[in-house]
C-alpha cells in the first residue's frame, strides 16, 4: 500500500466520521458508558484488594510464655518460635512491657499489678504467608514453655474466605462487565456498519479491495475507542486524585490507605485505553468481515 | 474480448435469467442490448463484470476465465471495467467529486492526477458546478451522469452501461452517446442496454436481443427492432 493511500484512509476515516453525525455519537457514548462502569469498578477492586492485602499483612500470632518460665526457658522459646516453618518476623515484648501496655489501655487500676506481674513473656510472630497463620499457632502452641497463643482464630479464616470470595466475584464481574461492554459496542458499531452495507457492495463494485474497504472502517474504530475513553478517563483522574486527598487528609493513621494515584491512575488510564481502541477495532473489524465476506 | 460459451443463471428463487447463452465481443466494438424489460439484458451485463456467477457455462475476459476467478481477483477485474449501473450506485456520504475520485483513489493514483482527470471527466458530463453536492441533492439524470463519469475516468478497455440514458432528456441523452462514440473512436469497447430506439435506429452498432434469457438476434449494424 503506498503511503499517500495510507493518508487517504485517514482522511476518509475522519470524514466519514463527521458525516454519519449521529452514528458516530452512538458509538462513543456506548464506549464511554462502559468504560465508566469498568473504570468505577477496577477503582473499587483495586482498593479493595488492597485493603485485603493490608489487613492479611496485619495477621499477627501472639505467643504468651509461660509466666513462671525463666529467661533462658523463654529464650529457648523465642529460638524454637523463630525456627518454625513459615515463620517470618518475631518480636519480643517482656512481661513488663506488656503490663505497661495494658495499662495504657485498661487504666490505672491496674498499677498496682506491678507488684506481682501475673504475666508472662510475649512473642509477637508473623507468617511470610498469613494463611499460614492457623497452622503455625498450632504448631507453636505444642512447645513446652508456651502457654497461651492467640491470633483471632475462627475470624482471621473467615476474614480471609470473605475476602478471597469478595475477590473472585469481582473479578467474575469484571470480566461479565467487559463481554457485556464488547457485546453493547460491537453491536452499535454493527448497526452503523449494517446501514453502510450498500456503501460496501458498491466500493466493491467499482474495484476496491478487501482491505481498501476495511482499513477506513476499522481506522474509525480506534477514532471512536479514543473519542469514546476521553471522557471517563479525564472523570476517573479528576475524581480519583479528589477522594485520595480526602480520604488521605481526613483520616491519616487509618489502617485503609488508599492506593496512590501514581502510579495507579497511570496504569487505569491505560487500560481504559487500550480496553476503549480494542472494543473499536474488533468491532468495526468484526461487522465489515460480515459484509465482505458475501 | 468477452466470450460466453452455454452460460445458464438461475436465480435463487427459480428465476432464470439466462438460457444457454453464446457470445462473442470483440476488442473495440459498439455494442447494444436490447429486449424487452424482464428479458435478462441486465444479468448478461452483471455477468461480464462478475456481479453475478452464472450456474453453469464460461466467460472469458481477455482469456481470463470469470466463473472460476479467485475472490480476491475480482476486484482487479472490476478495475478494467468501467460500469455505468442501471440504479446509479453512488456512494450517499461522498460528494459527486469524492464518487467520481473513488475508481481512481482504489489504483492508488496520485492525488494531483486525481485531481486533473475528474475535473475532466466532469466537464465532460456537464457537471461541472455541482461537484460538492451530495447524490440526494441531484436529479435522476445527474446522478445518471455521474456514474457515467465514474465508469470512463480512468479510461477502461472496456465500458458496460446498463441504460445509461435512462433517465436523461434526449438533448442530455445525444450529449452521453457523443462521449461514448468519441472513447469507442480511441478503441474502448462499449456494451450498452438500451431500450431507447432512437438512439439504436440513428447511431447504429451491433446489436443482441435478448428475450427470455436467449439471444434471438445478433446483427451487425441492426435497428433496435426487426418487426414493424
Ligand atoms: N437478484 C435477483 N434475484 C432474483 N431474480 C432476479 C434478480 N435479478 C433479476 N432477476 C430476475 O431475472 C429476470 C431478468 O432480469 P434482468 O434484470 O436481467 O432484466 P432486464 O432485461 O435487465 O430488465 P430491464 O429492462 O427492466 O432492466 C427478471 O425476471 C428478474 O425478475
Ligand atoms: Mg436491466
Amino acid at each position: 500500500m503506498k503511503s499517500r493511500t495510507v493518508r487517504r484512509h485517514i482522511r476518509e476515516s475522519f470524514k466519514s466520521l463527521s458525516r454519519n453525525g449521529w452514528m458516530t455519537f452512538a458509538s462513543v457514548s456506548a464506549v464511554t458508558v462502559t468504560l465508566l462502569l469498568i473504570g468505577v469498578f477496577i477503582v473499587i477492586m483495586m482498593n479493595l484488594n488492597q485493603l485485603a492485602d493490608n489487613i492479611e499483612n496485619d495477621v499477627e500470632i501472639k505467643v504468651v510464655a509461660e509466666p513462671g518460665a525463666s529467661e533462658v526457658e523463654v529464650q529457648e522459646l523465642l529460638k524454637e518460635v523463630k525456627e518454625t516453618p513459615g515463620v517470618a518476623e518475631v518480636k519480643y515484648s517482656s512481661r513488663k512491657q506488656e503490663l505497661e501496655r495494658m495499662i495504657q489501655s485498661f487504666g490505672d487500676e491496674l498499677a498496682l499489678y506491678k507488684q506481682d506481674n501475673p504475666l508472662g513473656d510475649a512473642l509477637y510472630v508473623k507468617a511470610d504467608d498469613p494463611k499460614n497463620t492457623a497452622s503455625i499457632a498450632n504448631e507453636i502452641s505444642t512447645y513446652t514453655y508456651t502457654f497461651d497463643v492467640e491470633y483471632g482464630e475462627g475470624k482471621v479464616e473467615k476474614l480471609f474466605n470473605v475476602l478471597k470470595i469478595g475477590r473472585n466475584v469481582g473479578l467474575g464481574l469484571i470480566l461479565a462487565l467487559l463481554f457485556t461492554a464488547m457485546f453493547l459496542i460491537s453491536n452499535t458499531i454493527r448497526l452503523t456498519i449494517v446501514a453502510r452495507r450498500t456503501e460496501i457492495d458498491i466500493m466493491k463494485l467499482v474495484g476496491a479491495t478487501d482491505s481498501f474497504v476495511r482499513i477506513p472502517f476499522m481506522l474509525e474504530g480506534v477514532w471512536l475507542g479514543i473519542f469514546g475513553a476521553v471522557l471517563p478517563m479525564t472523570l476517573m483522574t479528576i475524581f480519583y486524585s479528589k477522594l485520595y486527598d480526602f480520604w488521605e487528609g481526613r483520616l491519616q493513621n487509618q489502617l485503609f490507605h488508599l492506593l496512590d494515584p501514581n502510579p495507579f491512575l497511570l496504569q487505569l488510564n491505560f487500560l481504559l485505553l487500550f480496553v476503549a481502541v480494542f472494543i473499536g477495532v474488533w468491532g468495526s473489524f468484526m461487522s465489515v468481515r460480515k459484509f465482505l465476506k458475501s | 474480448m468477452i466470450v460466453m460459451k452455454n452460460v445458464y443463471k438461475k436465480y435463487p428463487n427459480g428465476v432464470v435469467a439466462s438460457n444457454g447463452i453464446h457470445v462473442e465481443i470483440e476488442k473495440g466494438e459498439f455494442v447494444y442490448v436490447v429486449g424487452p424489460s424482464g428479458a435478462g439484458k441486465s444479468t448478461f451485463i452483471k455477468m461480464m463484470y462478475r456481479e453475478e456467477v452464472p450456474s453453469s457455462g464460461l466467460i472469458y475476459f481477455n482469456n481470463t476465465e470469470l466463473t472460476k476467478m479467485h475472490r480476491k481477483d475480482v476486484p482487479y477485474l472490476r478495475r478494467q471495467i468501467g460500469v455505468v449501473f442501471q440504479d446509479f450506485k453512488l456512494l450517499p456520504k461522498l460528494t459527486v467529486y469524492e464518487n467520481i475520485a473513488y475508481a481512481l483513489e482504489v489504483i492508488e493514483e496520485s492525488p494531483s492526477v486525481i485531481r486533473q482527470k475528474v475535473t475532466e471527466v466532469l466537464k465532460l458530463v456537464g457537471l461541472t458546478r455541482k461537484t460538492r453536492m451530495f447524490p440526494n441533492e441531484l436529479s435522476g439524470g445527474e446522478q445518471q451522469r455521474v456514474s457515467i463519469a465514474r465508469s470512463i475516468v480512468n479510461q477502461p478497455k472496456l465500458v458496460i452501461a446498463d441504460e445509461p440514458t435512462g433517465n436523461l432528456d434526449p438533448e442530455t441523452s445525444w450529449e452521453i452517446m457523443k462521449i461514448f462514440e468519441r472513447i469507442n473512436a480511441q478503441g474502448t469497447t462499449i456494451i450498452m442496454a438500451t431500450h431507447n430506439k432512437d438512439i439504436v435506429d440513428n447511431q447504429p452498432h451491433r446489436v443482441i436481443q435478448i428475450e427470455g434469457g436467449l439471444i434471438t438476434r445478433d446483427e451487425h449494424e441492426g435497428e433496435y427492432s426487426n418487426e414493424i
